[in-house]
């Protein structure tokens, strides 16, 4: 029986794959045909940013195939790469930068899937006038921003070159979570973060886009790991957030399209 | 001494000796690890590197002026538990104990909360005086004391309750004042606990992590002690987070094992 639905599955999969040549669309981004073949967990290691969009998508990948559990570990990427080279059971690595994918020895063939832009976080009612990317070298201001040695951090420096000023921040923080709590809570003035973030804490802060954020453009790479203790579960995960279902939980976060 | 810990060893029950020496090892092992992993060749070139020193120097001050900060709050505090006579106290001690066991990261928030800029208290602070504590070493110190005074007051507390109260009604019927009393009698016959949960309370202090960079946030020079730079450094270069474990590993050892031979176990 198993045997079977395997097959059948197996040749609508294969099928698939034959009429999607020449076309963009993945093989299963139409969920049911690969639904009878999937079972098990799916462990996705993913970048603390994209805590909230893949929480909801394992929800809606999980509706689309009963029997199949999504399991995350959410931290930051360099962590998780750490983690996936000791040998944690991993599926799946989403990483917020193409260098801590490619720190990870054994991963299959990464995509990028989506990108993040910089944008400067102020408290609601913006109490201190900042006006833009210029003031953060200014002295006076209260200013955070990431430490060089997280994704976020090296995207600021790029930023801060571009525009040609020298930052004065009161803090280099370790992740971009901590950077936009200091803003939420007021604590201050600015600090640059990721536009997905302003957007998820928006009846906290308000966002200032400007320019030069065009310079620091993140990738978000996406991969199945060669070592998968569920090679199938994991392939079906990834095309599902390649999909156009999961491009549109993504880009109603804040995420641009790669 | 050694006669006796002898004596003692050997009637242990061998049923513990497994665990024990597990635990031991359990212990010990992750220590050797880091003492295996370091970079030995390039270890000089790492260790006196500009950052390092500032680091562990700010380090060093904030640990030593946190635990002056507990000293002056602590030891009254734990005086008024053991001996005050406090209504509920208990209740009291139980709130003492609290920032032991709450993740650091939360007392870090707690501090924002009443001390940050827009806080209950910090804002008077900042409006009334112009003084703000996060993101200065003010900041740090306040944060290492709020998560290292349990250790003090814990200590003091129990060695008051020890000591014999006796002393001090008999300097009391000599007409010694109650000042007089706590610090010519009290303060004498508890010292060795006072010592012991100093340098907890200091070692503590030296470790805090979360509390720190939630509170105080993480400024090279300013607020970036060693426990931040070790983390900091893991996200680019594992080899320098390990020397700068290994330099935080070494202070802290040194540190406890010397105070603690010199000052408890002369005296107990």
């Amino acid at each position: 029986m198993f045997r079977r639905t395997a097959f059948a599955a197996l040749a609508a999969v294969a099928a698939l794959a034959l009429a999607g040549c020449g076309d963009d669309t993945p093989a299963a981004s139409s969920p049911s045909n690969s639904t009878s073949a999937l079972s098990g967990t799916v462990n996705v290691f993913a970048a603390a940013s994209l805590t909230g969009t893949f929480t909801q998508l394992g929800k809606d990948f999980e509706a689309a195939h009963s029997g199949v559990k999504v399991t995350f570990n959410f931290a930051g990427s360099s962590a998780l790469a750490q983690q996936i080279n000791s040998g944690a059971p991993a599926d799946v690595f989403a990483s917020a930068a193409p260098k801590n994918m490619d720190d990870v020895t054994d991963k299959g063939t990464p995509t990028n899937f989506v990108k993040n832009t910089l944008e400067i976080a102020v408290p609601k009612g913006n109490p201190g006038k900042i006006t833009g990317i210029k003031d953060f070298a200014d002295k006076d201001k209260k200013i955070a921003i990431c430490a060089a040695q997280v994704p976020c951090g090296a995207a600021a420096a790029k930023v801060f070159t571009a525009v040609g000023i020298t930052p004065q921040p009161d803090s280099l923080e370790q992740d971009v979570k901590a950077a936009l709590t200091k803003v939420s809570l007021g604590e201050v003035d600015a600090a640059l973060v990721y536009k997905t973030d302003v957007l998820s804490a928006k009846d906290k802060v308000e966002g200032i886009e400007f320019p030069e954020s065009s310079k620091a453009v993140n990738e978000y790479p996406i991969a199945t790991l060669t070592k998968a203790p569920n090679p199938d579960g994991a392939k079906a995960f990834v095309d599902y957030v390649l999909s156009d279902k999961g491009k549109a939980v993504l880009t109603a976060a804040g995420f641009d399209a790669p | 001494m050694s006669r006796r810990s002898r004596s003692t060893s050997g009637r242990l029950p061998l049923v513990l000796l497994l665990p024990a020496l597990l635990g031991l090892a359990f212990l010990l092992v992750p220590l050797v690890g880091l003492l295996i992993k370091a970079p030995w060749s390039t270890l000089p070139g790492r260790l006196f590197s500009a950052d390092v020193w500032q680091a562990l120097r700010l380090s060093l001050v904030c640990a030593t002026a946190a635990t002056v900060l507990c000293l002056l709050l602590g030891v009254p505090l734990a005086w008024l538990l053991a001996r005050g006579g406090l209504p509920g106290r208990s209740v009291i001690r139980a709130f003492v104990t609290v920032p032991l066991v709450l993740p650091p990261v939360v007392g870090g928030v707690a501090l924002l909360l009443v001390l940050g800029r827009r806080g209950l208290v910090g804002q008077h602070l900042d409006t009334w005086f112009g003084i703000s504590l996060p993101f200065t070493t003010a900041g740090v110190i306040v944060a290492e004391a709020f998560v290292a005074m349990p250790f003090l007051v814990i200590s003091v507390e129990g060695a008051l309750r020890a000591a014999d109260p006796r002393y001090e009604e008999a300097a009391a019927t000599l007409g010694a004042g109650r000042w007089l009393t706590f610090r010519r009698v009290t303060l004498p016959s508890i010292a060795p606990g006072v010592v012991a949960g100093t340098v907890l309370c200091w070692a503590r202090a030296l470790g805090e992590f979360g509390a720190t960079i939630t509170f105080a946030g993480n400024f090279p020079g300013r607020t970036t002690t060693m426990p931040l730079a070790v983390y900091l450094a893991l996200e680019t270069d594992p080899d320098v987070a390990v020397v700068l474990s290994l330099v935080l590993l070494l202070v802290s050892v040194v540190v406890l094992a010397s105070l603690r031979e010199r000052w408890i176990g002369g005296l107990r």
